[in-house]
């Protein structure tokens, strides 16, 4: 689709700063990381999942098991969409009864593919808490979802995209405001 | 009176070819020579025509009596007619079966109330097409059956069909076969090769109607009768035939134009495509075009098997076997046979003239003093076949939607012009 | 990739890359099978007719409950209870269906084209569970996907199918997947249910009639049912098939020292196959009905609920998403 890029919301050092900062708040939130487990949403929620597990590794020596999910199979758009999109695999190998989870995903907008991921969650166990951690937070939230760890709030509006570009991903780093152009 | 003027009269028995003029009083052709002047007749222009004999079709099914739901007799001819065709010689599987005088009468006079060509009948060769006691052949005779025939099965056995030949020859009446052996046909609804393994569907060998060619050739060889063998689809057949002919027997045989167009690897799920013969082998399509070219093959015979539609809109193997021929055949014979340089247009008027008449022990001529049927067609003229047009009652053909350059303009039965284009 | 199937009525007509897709689609419905909690929403709110006119109960069950776990409701109708046997043709049980208006229809038939058939005449997808000899495409896709999980991938394989491939739809369909991927298949059975013009079916097939031969070098030996319905022509004594190919732990030992044995079901134990290889470390019987489950929920996701293909599209609008 095309874009035009309005202006950049976060470079590649303030994707870090932050990444580091949620990563803090996530352990001091969860009373030392007992329990602890994230769950990266597919796409670009699983490079920023592993790597706050990499730095809670890192300043607090504690091993935190990171799971992939995909939630194409729990949307609740597929019978508006012209053909079923393709499914990815949903790795989480760690039993999710009882855990402390910490569903990480790039954007929060209106909430539904947080519900979605919640609904993927469930069908695996039950878990003791679910907290959310996104790096930007949009606003035009549709579903009473709200995300405990935020790396930037920004107000948008719904002809704006939030494009986030990741090095594992997009083979860059950096966060923009684009404008969609019809 | 009836002038057929300036057409181009091809005519195999004279061996005339030239544009002549025809004149018609009655039924009869009355003379027949370069322009012709005649008042107070009805004038037929058949410039840039050819003008043949009326066209025989030695096999078509009529389903009158008991299968009306079908075809009538005179749906049936109307269809032949628009065909080009001024005689049909009807199978007696009818129901009941025609294995008796009255079946022959009441199909006789129906034909004479309602047919729009000739309908000549073809007497079963046992009772009820049973294979087991012989019809009521010689009742049948005087009561104008033109051959006997089982078609839709095989006479049953060898001592029934030398006992039918035996039988018949005395009478002068040619037996007419439809080659099958039933163990290797057994629940077949293709021809057996690789698109039948590909398919999944049952197939029929080759040999299946080539061993039952065999033995009926055995048993004229021992009766000296005249044996016709109903669409032959194999080059083992063709082998078979064209032995007899060497050896001198009375041996004749015919081919469906579906048989010289199509091939086991048209064969889809479309039942359109499913007759007994089934669609051939490649490799015995071109022998029998082959063997039509070269006088092996003694005529082309349409085997119009009308089903009406609801019966044929069912699982290919559940729906019975048989196609719609009379309106095609003629276009199919321009288009796949002379068109492509296979044949000559002479040669392929007398596979549906000269050859038919022959097996039946008549002739078919273009003369005066003849009777008044003739073939008028063009080998230029464009349409399109749609069944929906037929005046058939069935829509069962292959061809639905087919394109064909040459056609039959019209159709003269008996001095009355019975379709016109 | 699989927008231009609306049917999914064979393998004999999907390309290489649409069968890897399906194959790399199941990988998450194989995951699935191993939630505690095995019931999706996905296709919550579509009805599955599961129409079966031939009997079956593994294929049914697989299917039916794949539409299941997919949260869709399914119809069943089957060939005892069905009017089919009243006398009621095949274009009417069809229509009464299609006015019963399910989402889509698995159908399995004893005629050839069956599905096919019904393809033609509505509007929904169609999803052919076995029809006659012809085909059976989920078989042998959960076949090529056992392959490539034990042996790690699909290409290049020596494959032997084993029994009477003349009247195998599992063949059929198989042999069509196999053969596109640069599998070297060999079938070997009895000659009157082997026959030579099979070799024609596809490219790098080879007949024999002899199992020694037929196994030295398999990496993949697929044995096939032996029924004890009419259908075998001519029906073999037991004793005669058992002697001459009956899949034992001496012959499979002709085979590649790691060959897989594969077996669509219901195995007859003692007949096609010995116990001890039906149940031995090389059996991958047991996947092959996860496969299946696996393979069929990929299916039906692919083919069933999406909107039509100019349907208008409102939930982009709102999604953060250029890609």
């Amino acid at each position: 689709m095309p874009v035009v890029e309005k202006r950049q919301l976060l470079s590649a050092e303030e994707i870090g700063r932050t990444l580091s900062r949620l990563a803090h708040e996530i352990v001091e939130n969860s009373g030392g990381a007992k329990d602890l487990a994230l769950v990266g949403v597919r796409r670009r929620g699983v490079p920023l999942s592993e790597r706050l597990a990499s730095q809670i590794r890192g300043f607090a020596n504690v091993e935190v098991p990171v799971g992939t999910l995909d939630i194409t199979l729990y949307r609740d758009d597929l019978s508006t969409v012209g053909s079923h999109p393709v499914v990815q695999s949903t790795q989480i190998d760690f039993p999710v009864d009882n855990r402390d989870l910490v569903i990480v995903d790039d954007v929060l907008y209106t909430g539904r593919t947080i519900r979605a991921a919640m609904n993927g969650l469930f069908d695996l166990g039950r878990p003791r808490r679910i907290q959310l951690c996104v790096l930007i937070d949009r606003g035009h939230r549709e579903l009473p979802v709200e995300a405990s760890f935020i790396g930037r709030q920004i107000q948008t509006s719904d002809s704006e995209i939030v494009e986030v570009r990741l090095r594992e991903i997009d083979g860059e780093e950096r966060v923009m405001l684009v404008d969609r152009v019809s | 009176m009836l002038l057929i003027r300036n057409g181009r009269v091809l005519d195999p028995a004279t061996k005339t070819d030239a544009t002549l003029d025809i004149l018609i009083e009655g039924d009869r052709i009355s003379r027949v020579g370069p322009e012709l002047d005649a008042r107070d007749t009805e004038f037929f222009d058949a410039r840039g025509l050819i003008v043949a004999p009326g066209f025989i079709d030695l096999h078509g099914h009529l389903r009158e009596p008991g299968g009306e739901m079908s075809e009538t007799i005179e749906t049936g001819t109307k269809s032949a007619a628009r065909g080009g065709f001024t005689a049909v010689c009807c199978m007696p599987n009818t129901q009941p079966v025609n294995d008796n005088a009255s079946v022959t009468r009441s199909i006789v006079e129906r034909s004479a109330a309602a047919g729009a060509v000739r309908v000549w009948p073809i007497g079963a060769a046992s009772m009820g097409s049973k294979g087991e006691a012989l019809a009521e052949i010689s009742a049948m005779k005087a009561a104008g059956i033109v051959a006997v025939s089982d078609d839709g099965k095989p006479v049953a056995t060898a001592r029934l069909m030398r006992q039918v030949m035996d039988y018949c020859t005395p009478l002068g009446l040619p037996v007419i076969d439809h080659c099958e052996d039933p163990s290797l046909f057994a629940g077949g609804v293709m021809r057996e090769g690789p698109n039948s393994l590909k398919l999944g569907l049952p197939g029929i060998p080759a040999a299946s109607e080539s061993i039952c060619v065999g033995r009926d050739i055995e048993m004229a060889l021992l009766t000296g009768a005249r044996l016709h063998i109903a669409h032959m689809s194999t080059s083992g057949s063709l082998a078979y035939v064209r032995a007899a002919k060497r050896n001198k027997l009375r041996v004749t045989c015919e081919v469906t134009p579906h048989h010289f167009t199509l091939t086991d690897e048209d064969v889809r799920y479309d039942t359109n495509y499913k007759m007994n013969p089934p669609l051939p082998s490649r490799a015995d399509r071109d022998a029998l075009i082959a063997g039509l070219a070269d006088g092996s093959i003694d005529a082309i015979a349409t085997d119009h098997a009308p089903h009406h539609p609801a019966s044929k809109d069912v699982e290919f193997d559940r729906a019975p076997f048989g196609v719609l021929g009379f309106e095609t055949a003629l276009a199919l014979g321009l288009t796949e046979l002379v068109d492509s340089g296979k044949l000559s247009l002479t040669r392929l008027v007398e596979l549906f003239t000269t050859g038919p008449a022959r097996v039946l022990g008549l002739e078919r001529k273009i003369a005066a003093g003849e009777p008044a049927d003739l073939t008028i067609f063009s080998t230029e003229h464009t349409w399109t076949y749609r069944t929906a047009d037929s005046p058939s009652k069935s829509r069962n053909s292959p061809f639905d939607g087919r394109s064909f350059r040459g056609a039959p303009m019209a159709t003269v039965v008996a001095g009355r012009i019975v379709y016109r284009r | 990739m699989l927008q231009r199937l609306s049917h999914l009525l064979g393998t004999e007509n999907l390309t290489r890359e649409q069968i890897a897709f399906i194959l790399d689609q199941a990988k998450p419905f194989q995951e699935f099978q191993r939630h505690p909690l095995k019931k999706l929403a996905t296709l919550r709110g579509k009805t599955v007719a599961i129409a079966f006119f031939e009997s079956s109960t593994r294929t049914r069950i697989s299917f039916t409950t794949a539409a299941s776990r997919l949260g869709a409701d399914t119809m069943a109708l089957q060939a005892e209870s069905s009017s089919l046997k009243k006398g009621e043709s095949l274009i009417d049980t069809v229509r009464t269906l299609e006015a019963m208006r399910p989402d889509g229809i698995v159908i399995r038939h004893a005629s050839s084209g069956a599905p096919e058939f019904v393809a033609q005449r509505l509007e929904i997808p169609v999803l052919n569970a076995g029809d006659g000899t012809h085909e059976h495409p989920t078989q042998a896709l959960l076949d090529a996907l056992t392959i490539r999980d034990r042996k790690g991938k699909l290409e290049g394989w020596n494959v032997t199918i084993l029994g009477d491939i003349l009247h195998s739809r599992v063949a059929r369909s198989n042999i069509h997947v196999l053969s596109k991927f640069g599998v070297k298949i060999t079938l070997c059975g009895p000659a009157m249910w082997v026959p030579r013009e099979l070799e024609k079916l596809a490219p790098g097939i080879r007949v024999v009639h002899c199992i020694e031969e037929g196994l030295r070098g398999a990496d993949v030996v697929m044995v096939l049912r032996v029924q004890t319905e009419r259908i075998h022509e001519p029906a073999l004594a037991p004793d005669e098939y058992i002697s001459q190919f009956q899949l034992t732990p001496a012959r499979l030992k002709l085979a590649q020292p790691e060959a897989l044995v594969l077996h669509p079901g219901p195995i007859v134990r003692g007949l096609e196959i010995d116990s001890a290889v039906a149940d031995g470390p090389q059996s991958g019987v047991l996947e092959q009905v996860t496969n299946g489950l696996a393979i069929r929920m990929a299916l039906l996701y692919h083919l069933i609920g999406g909107a039509a293909a100019d349907a208008p599209h409102p939930a982009k609008d709102r999604t953060n998403a250029s890609d």
